[in-house]
């Protein structure tokens, strides 16, 4: 086995819950974003682009789609013989299986594929996070600064400071204290959740902290706290550069859009960091006579006989004549009737929205099914969901994944309504 | 199937596709947005399962090889059988460049007797198509032919073009009577598409029998000479098909992607058309995009206006500017303000600010690689 410097572990358990129907049956790293990708792709893309090509991608949460979407890596060219991509889910031990209970608990359950590569350092990266960064970067700062662990920090306006988890540093950028969403911030450099960690040091907080009955086993509350308790030299690392946690479906929705500007924030057609993901066999897409399109973004396979403006289309998808779609995204190969109005939606992936069709129209209601996730205004149609002909949707709907039209009791479901499957409210 | 290997012939020199065909052969010509002449060829076959496939190149075959790789696209990666690729090579009986067709396999017996099929499947790398191959099989074993070739009504290409092609007589039963190449006056508009099926040891013997004799073409030296003494049946297809013959034929197939039908059949088939990805972004569409009856890849940037034309991948196309019925190949940038009608830009042309190139319908202007206008 050749030995590895740096070994990269990507958290892509996460459930993502406030993203509603879009995550039901995916983990939040497996969403569709951008035309062409799923989140997970920028950090497996990020680790290859960095020269990291031993990646261990703990799931936990609805894994089918993730380890289907990854196989063995072949389209980040992770598929080696040495390292490469491994997925790594809980497993049955000697006594009993375990779930992951925390974020150092997945770690600390694969210390053993750390062991065996033999790494120096390793990294933690979280898999739904939209950015592009060089690790080499960051870990040539770890080393120049012999860090015990380096977090990666990212500037944030002080009012939303008190969101995240903040870093306190010296000038130099050693980090004194951590503060997890405070009340009253000192500094406005926010945790990225990107780590990397000498390995030696971290092995031995894993093994303490597994054995600590009070520990939530997370790198955030324990981890880190306990390091800058023993005076480790942690140092922050500072980013630049478009970063997003799509956590919620308003700032999913914002950051798709975010790639349709003139000269985009985050910049997709950057020759030297390409995003890779597997590629549909489609051909090249089609644009009727009758077909409009301003401002979108539109892959592969797609057929577009109507008018789209300000929306993001994944390949297979198909738009009649005398269709307008403004301000949504629709995910791969779902097919959009005639005469049919779609704004400010996300529709999920293979649905079919019939023909004389409204969505998202209206004014704005408090969502009757979970106000707490829908809150945006921005209509949800979940995947293979059939919508009727001549349906009419209002604005901050939601429509559940796999509803056929015999769900449908009536063809007109206003602003805040639901159609959850056997789902009452919560 | 593992009845049936398969080669697919790529050699042949000519120039009929002008700057197209200068650094590349015809085989590794550009079609349809994102695909590659021999795309079709190979597809079909891989979808008619055969998995075992050698690729016989001889001319500018370098962007081919680069095309191919090992396979991976068509999943022909494999341990066992896969993609093989033969260019030609010296050796202490041959001068190396493949003489025709029937030396080209000659050259690369040891393939076809080391291999394991009963059949084999000769088909070519100019065609645009999406075919079964299966059927073919059935037809030939089920009429207990010694060659069976794919054959249909070429009466949807022109004169021409027709003269490009082998055109054939049958009789009744659908057997091959008279088999004239590039005849002046064809008798019939049943032409041969260039696609052979027949049992391994025979193609073997017969390999052998005409490099005794010093015979090198296939269609000239095998099929023409022994039309009589051998059992040839036509296969009819009913199909979508053209060879790209000519700039012509290369501009019409392209431009026949535009409509539905032929999209259908050629592309959106269950039937896919594979070929090599290139991890490109989704295309964009700025604000003063208007784009009408056309075909886009992945990686293009669009400001300005396209009707009736295909912009292969990463094609930047900029305020103002004015695409008619033309092919924009891959890499190719359309600056501000610039017009084309009836154009051909081969891959990373630029055309500069406000210049305008008007080609015709039946010549199509061409622009060369790389060339700055």
């Amino acid at each position: 086995m050749i030995r590895k410097e740096i070994v990269a572990l990507i958290l892509a358990g996460g459930q993502g819950s406030r993203l509603g129907v879009l995550t039901q049956n995916v983990a939040k790293p497996a969403i569709l974003y951008g035309g062409k990708y799923r989140i997970i792709d920028f950090t497996l893309s990020n680790c290859i682009n960095s020269g990291i090509d031993t990646v261990g991608v703990l799931t936990q949460y609805q894994p089918l789609q993730l380890n289907s979407h990854i196989g063995i890596g072949k389209p980040w060219d992770l598929d080696r013989v040495n390292g490469g991509v491994t997925i790594l889910a809980p497993y049955m031990k000697t006594e009993k299986g375990e779930w992951y209970s925390g974020t150092a608990d997945a770690v600390y359950q694969n210390i053993h594929y750390v062991d065996e590569m033999s790494a120096k350092y390793v990294i933690i990266l979280s898999g739904d996070h939209i950015y592009k960064m060089n690790y080499s970067h960051m870990l040539a700062f770890h080393k120049k600064n012999r860090a015990d662990a380096t977090i990666s920090v990212i500037n944030v306006p002080l009012e939303e400071a008190s969101r995240y988890g903040i870093m306190n540093t010296h000038d130099d950028g050693r980090i004194y204290e951590f503060e997890e969403k405070p009340e009253k911030p000192k500094s406005t450099l926010a945790s990225m959740g990107i780590y990397i960690f000498t390995w030696d040091v971290l092995r031995e907080y894993l093994v303490n902290d597994h054995y600590k009955a009070s520990s939530h086993h997370d790198f955030g509350k324990n981890i880190i706290p306990g390091m800058l308790a023993d005076n480790r030299k942690l140092m922050a690392y500072k980013f630049e550069g478009y970063w997003r946690d799509v956590g919620t479906i308003r700032a999913y929705w914002q950051s798709n859009m975010d790639l349709i500007e003139l000269i985009p924030e985050f910049n997709l057609f950057d020759p030297n960091w390409k995003i890779f993901t597997p590629n549909p066999v489609y051909p090249a897409h089609f644009v009727g006579d009758s077909g409009k399109i301003e401002k979108s973004i539109i892959a592969e396979g797609c057929m577009i006989y109507g008018t789209v403006r300000r929306s993001i289309i994944f390949p297979g998808v198909v738009i009649n004549a005398g269709t307008v779609v403004e301000d949504s995204i629709i995910m791969s190969d779902s097919l959009i009737g005639s005469n049919t109005e779609i704004y400010t939606t996300i529709i999920g992936e293979t649905s079919v929205i019939g023909n004389n069709v409204k969505c998202g129209v209206g004014e704005f209601a408090v969502n009757e099914y979970n106000p707490k996730v829908y809150d945006s205004g921005i209509t949800v149609i979940g995947s293979n969901t059939v919508i009727p002909n001549n349906t009419v949707l209002g604005k901050n709907v939601v429509i559940d994944n796999y509803v056929t039209p015999h769900d449908f009791d009536t063809n007109n479901i206003p602003s805040g309504g639901y159609l959850i499957k056997g789902g009452d409210k919560k | 199937m593992n009845t049936m290997m398969g080669v697919i012939l790529t050699g042949a020199k000519n120039n009929r596709l002008k700057e197209l065909s200068l650094e590349r052969s015809i085989a590794a010509v550009p079609v349809g947005g994102k695909y590659r002449a021999i795309d079709f060829v190979l597809s079909n076959m891989v979808n008619s399962g055969i998995r075992n496939i050698g690729v016989l190149t001889q001319y500018n075959y370098r962007s081919l090889m680069d095309h191919l790789g090992s396979g991976k696209e068509w999943d022909l990666d494999r341990k066992n059988k896969g993609l093989f690729i033969f260019p030609p090579y010296l050796s202490e009986y041959g001068t190396g460049w493949y003489k025709g067709s029937a030396d080209a396999m000659y050259s690369n017996l040891s393939f076809f007797q080391r291999s394991d099929e009963e059949y084999v499947l000769i088909g070519h790398g100019y065609a645009i198509y999406n075919m079964d191959f299966e059927p073919m099989l059935e037809q030939h074993i089920q009429t207990g032919a010694d060659i069976t070739i794919a054959c249909r009504d070429m009466s949807d290409i022109s004169a021409e073009d027709q003269k490009m092609l082998g055109m054939v007589e049958l009789n009744d039963e659908g057997r091959i009577t008279d088999f004239k190449e590039k005849s002046i006056n064809p008798k019939s508009n049943i032409g041969s598409m260039g696609v052979y099926i027949l049992r391994r040891t025979f193609l073997i013997e017969l390999l052998q029998d005409s490099a005794a004799k010093g015979l090198t073409d296939f269609v000239y030296d095998i099929i023409i000479r022994q039309t009589d003494n051998l059992k040839i049946y036509a296969y009819m297809f009913n199909g979508y098909w053209r060879p790209l013959n000519s700039i012509q034929l290369y501009y019409r197939t392209n431009m026949e992607l535009l409509n539905p039908k032929v999209r259908q059949e050629l592309l959106m088939d269950r039937r896919k058309i594979y070929t090599k990805v290139k991890d490109e972004p989704p295309a964009k569409y700025n604000e003063e995009a208007n784009v009408h009856n056309s075909i886009v890849a992945d990686g293009c940037i669009i400001e300005g206006t396209v009707e009736n034309s295909i912009l292969f991948r990463g094609v930047r196309v900029m305020k103002g500017a004015v695409i008619k019925n033309s092919l924009i190949l891959q890499g190719t940038t359309v600056e501000r303000n610039a017009q084309l009608n009836y154009c051909i830009l081969d891959k990373g042309v630029t055309i500069t600010e406000g210049k305008s190139l008007n080609g015709d319908v039946e010549w199509p202007l061409i622009v060369g690689k790389n060339v700055k206008v």
